[in-house]
C-alpha cells in the first residue's frame, strides 16, 4: 500500500517540491514561511490554471501552442475596454475576456476537428495570428496602469480568507477539474480519445467533437488568464507572456501528462506547475541570475520526460490467459523489450 | 479479393492519372502558380519590387531560415521534428561570441560554429534514439536548454566585433547580385533535392516517417538514420548561425528566436506532412520563396513585421485547409493526431 503510494509520480513529484523548499530553508531562513509558500502558489495560479487546460487538451492526444497568445490578446481587449469605458463593471470585462478566449480556442477547435488538420501545425498558425491581432487592435502602443480603473487592477489582489482573489481562482478551477476529469463523461472522454482513438469511436465517443471541447475549454482558461494576467501586471502590450506556452508544456509534462495522450492527472499537472513555480521563486532568493532560470527548465523538461518514458512503456496486454502461456513459450519473436 | 470489387458499375481504371495530370495537380504547381501570383501582384503594387538588388536583399528574408528547413525536411519527412533549432542557432553563435573575446580568427569562429551546432543536433539525437523519447518534448526542453545556456553567458549584454573576413559570410556577393548565402542556399537545396530523391538514404527515410516498425524489419536501422537526421538539422543550424551572425555582426542570446517557427512553416507550407512520410525539397524551396515574396512585398508597402505574422498564419493555415476542402481529403486522408 505505502510502496503503491511512494511510486506514484504524484507523490514523487510532491516530494521533491518539499525537498526544494526544505534546501533553499535551510540557507535562507523564512522561505518557507507559510505566507511566503502563498505569495508562490498566487505566483504560480496562472501556470497552475492553464497547465489544467492544457492537460485536457493534452489527454486529447493534441497540443495547444496558442495559448499564451490568446492569453495576451483577451487580456489586451479587456484593458482596452477598461481604458475606453472604466465604468463598466468587472464582471462584464471578465465575461468579454473568457467569452472571446472561448471563441478563439473553438477556431482552433474547430480547425482540428472539421478540417481534421494536425493540431501543432493549427496552433503555430493561430499563435502568429493572435500576436499579430493583438499588435493590430493596440497600434504597438501600450495600455498602463494609468489608463486601467482601480476596480480592474485591484480583483486579483484582492484578499478574500487572507488570500489573493487570484489564488482563489486557481483552486476554483482545479476543484473544477478535479470534478470534471474524474466524474463525468467528458473527462472520460478525454483519456478515452487520447488513449485509443479508434476504441474511443467504437464506445460512441466523438473523437473531433471532443477535441473541439478541450480546445475551447482551454481557450476559455486562457481567456481567463489574460484579464488575471493584465490586471496583476498593471500593463498590456503585444509580447505580454511570449513563450509562455513553453512554460505551461513544461508544467504538463514535468507533472506526468504524457504527450502522447491519455495519460495523466489533475493533481500531477498542478504539482507540475507548482514545480517550476517554486524553482522560479527559489533563484532570486539563493542569489542565483535570473538568466539560469531557462536552462535549469529546460533541465526539468528533460529529465521529466526521461522519466516519463520509464514508467509509460505499455506492456503488450494480453486477455486470455492461456494466450499468455503459448506466448510465453516461444522465443521473443516480437516484443523488443518486457 | 472478392466479387465486390469487380461488380459492374465499378469500374477500376488501368491507371490512376496520367504523368502529365499528375504533374499539374502537385502541391509543386499551385505553389509555382502562388509564387507567380504573389511576384505579379508585388511588381504592380510597388515600384521598387522588380529593382535586381532590391530582389537580391529580399533573399536575405528567408535564406537562413530555409537553410535550417532543408533539414527539417528530412526530419518531418522521417516523422520526427526539431524546435531547439531557433536556440541552436543562438547557442552556436554565443559559443563564437565567446571565442571572440580570446581573439579567435575566421575558420576558428565557423568550426566552433559548426561545431557547436553538430553537438546540439547529437544532444537531441541521443535523447530521442538511445532514450527512445518523443522528439517534440525532446526538443522543447533542449530549446530551453540551448537558449538558457546563451543567456547564462550573455544575461543582457552582447557580443560584437567580429572581424572583417567573417562578415563575408552573411554580407558577401559572390557575383552581381548573387549573395554568398543564396548561392550557399541553392547548392545545399541542390544537395538536399539529390540526397531526398536519388539515393537509398532519402528512400529509407519515407519508409520510416511512414511506418518506422515496417522499416526496421525490412532492415533500415531506424534509430542510426534518425541520429544522423538531427545531427544534420543541428549542422545546418550551425551554418544558419554563422551566416545570420555573420549578417547582424553581433550576438544578443535572442539572436533566431522564433526561427524554428519558420521553418516549420516553410516545411508544411512546401507539402511536407507533418505526419511524416511524404513530401519533396521543391516544394520546401518554393514555400521558402514564397514566404521571402510575401513578407519583401509587405515590406515595401510599409507594413510592419508583426502584421506580416498574421498572413504568414493564415498561410500556413489556409494551404493545409483549402486542399480539404476542395479535394475532399483524398490526398490527405491521415491520423488527425499530430
Amino acid at each position: 500500500m505505502i510502496a503503491t503510494i511512494l511510486k506514484r509520480r504524484e507523490t514523487m513529484l510532491a516530494l521533491a517540491i518539499l525537498a526544494l523548499i526544505a534546501l533553499v530553508q535551510t540557507r535562507f531562513a523564512g522561505f518557507a514561511r507559510p505566507g511566503n509558500l502563498a505569495a508562490i502558489f498566487n505566483d504560480s495560479a496562472v501556470l497552475i490554471i492553464l497547465a489544467l487546460g492544457q492537460m485536457a487538451v493534452i489527454l486529447t492526444r493534441c497540443i495547444d501552442l496558442s495559448v499564451a497568445a490568446t492569453l495576451a490578446f483577451t487580456g489586451m481587449v479587456a484593458a482596452l475596454v477598461n481604458a475606453a469605458a472604466p465604468g463598466l463593471p468587472i464582471g462584464a470585462v471578465l465575461l468579454i475576456a473568457v467569452g472571446l478566449g472561448t471563441a478563439m480556442g473553438a477556431v482552433n477547435g474547430l480547425l482540428v476537428w472539421r478540417f481534421a488538420l494536425p493540431p501543432i501545425v493549427v496552433t503555430l498558425g493561430t499563435m502568429t495570428m493572435y500576436r499579430g491581432a493583438i499588435f493590430l487592435l493596440s497600434g504597438g502602443e501600450w495600455v498602463n496602469s494609468h489608463q486601467m480603473s482601480e476596480a480592474f487592477k485591484a480583483l486579483p489582489r484582492s484578499l478574500v480568507l487572507d488570500l489573493p482573489v487570484l489564488s482563489w481562482m486557481a483552486i476554483l478551477v482545479i476543484a473544477l477539474f478535479v470534478l470534471m476529469i474524474g466524474r463525468t463523461t467528458l473527462g472520460r472522454a478525454f483519456y478515452a480519445v487520447g488513449g485509443n482513438e479508434h476504441a474511443a469511436i467504437y464506445a460512441g465517443i466523438s473523437v473531433g467533437g471532443t477535441r473541439f471541447v478541450a480546445f475551447t475549454l482551454n481557450g476559455a482558461l486562457a481567456g481567463l488568464c489574460g484579464y488575471l494576467w493584465v490586471s496583476r501586471y498593471a500593463v498590456a502590450y503585444t509580447e505580454v507572456a511570449q513563450g509562455f506556452e513553453l512554460d505551461v508544456i513544461a508544467a504538463c509534462v514535468i507533472g506526468g501528462i504524457s504527450i502522447a495522450g491519455g495519460i495523466g492527472t489533475v493533481g500531477g499537472a498542478v504539482l507540475g506547475a507548482l514545480f517550476l513555480g517554486v524553482i522560479k521563486n527559489a533563484l532570486p532568493v539563493a542569489g542565483v541570475s535570473p538568466f539560469w532560470q531557462m536552462a535549469i527548465s529546460g533541465i526539468a523538461i528533460l529529465l521529466a520526460v526521461a522519466f516519463n518514458a520509464r514508467s509509460e512503456q505499455r506492456k503488450g496486454r494480453i486477455i486470455l490467459k492461456s494466450a499468455e502461456q503459448a506466448h510465453a513459450a516461444p522465443a521473443p519473436a516480437t516484443g523488443a523489450s518486457a | 479479393m472478392s466479387a465486390t470489387e469487380t461488380s459492374p458499375g465499378r469500374v477500376i481504371p488501368d491507371r490512376l492519372t496520367g504523368p502529365a495530370a499528375r504533374v499539374l495537380r502537385s502541391w509543386e504547381t499551385l505553389l509555382v502558380a502562388v509564387a507567380v501570383a504573389i511576384f505579379t501582384f508585388n511588381s504592380f503594387a510597388s515600384p521598387y519590387f522588380l529593382d535586381p538588388w532590391n530582389l537580391s536583399d529580399a533573399t536575405f528574408n528567408f535564406t537562413e531560415k530555409a537553410m535550417i528547413a532543408l533539414a527539417m525536411a528530412l526530419l518531418v519527412i522521417a516523422g520526427e521534428i526539431d524546435l531547439s533549432v531557433g536556440a541552436i542557432v543562438a547557442l552556436a553563435s554565443t559559443a563564437m561570441g565567446y571565442a571572440l573575446q580570446f581573439g579567435a580568427d575566421t575558420p576558428l569562429l565557423v568550426a566552433i560554429g559548426l561545431g557547436v551546432g553538430l553537438t546540439c543536433g547529437a544532444v537531441n539525437g541521443l535523447l530521442v534514439t538511445r532514450m527512445g523519447l518523443p522528439s517534440i518534448v525532446v526538443t522543447i526542453g533542449t530549446m530551453s536548454l540551448f537558449r538558457g545556456i546563451a543567456y547564462i553567458v550573455l544575461g543582457d549584454t552582447a557580443f560584437n566585433g567580429y572581424p572583417e573576413s567573417f562578415a563575408w559570410f552573411g554580407q558577401g556577393y559572390v557575383a552581381w547580385v548573387f549573395s554568398f548565402e543564396l548561392v550557399l542556399f541553392a547548392g545545399l537545396a541542390a544537395l538536399y533535392a539529390i540526397v531526398l530523391h536519388l539515393t537509398n538514404f532519402g528512400r529509407r527515410l519515407y519508409a520510416i516517417g511512414n511506418n518506422p516498425t515496417a522499416a526496421a524489419f525490412s532492415g533500415i536501422r531506424v534509430e542510426r538514420t534518425r541520429m544522423a537526421l538531427f545531427l544534420l538539422t543541428g549542422l545546418m543550424s550551425g551554418i544558419a548561425s554563422i551566416c545570420l551572425t555573420s549578417r547582424l555582426g553581433s550576438t544578443r542570446p535572442s539572436i533566431g528566436t522564433g526561427m524554428e517557427l519558420e521553418a516549420i512553416t516553410m516545411v508544411v507550407l512546401g507539402g511536407v506532412a507533418i505526419t511524416g512520410g511524404s513530401g519533396s525539397i521543391l516544394g520546401v524551396v518554393l514555400a521558402a520563396l514564397i514566404m521571402g515574396l510575401v513578407t519583401f512585398g509587405l515590406g515595401l508597402l510599409n507594413v510592419p513585421g508583426i502584421v506580416m505574422s498574421i498572413f504568414v498564419g493564415g498561410l500556413l493555415i489556409a494551404v493545409i485547409a483549402l486542399p480539404k476542402l476542395f479535394l475532399g481529403g483524398s490526398r490527405w486522408r491521415r491520423s488527425p493526431s499530430r
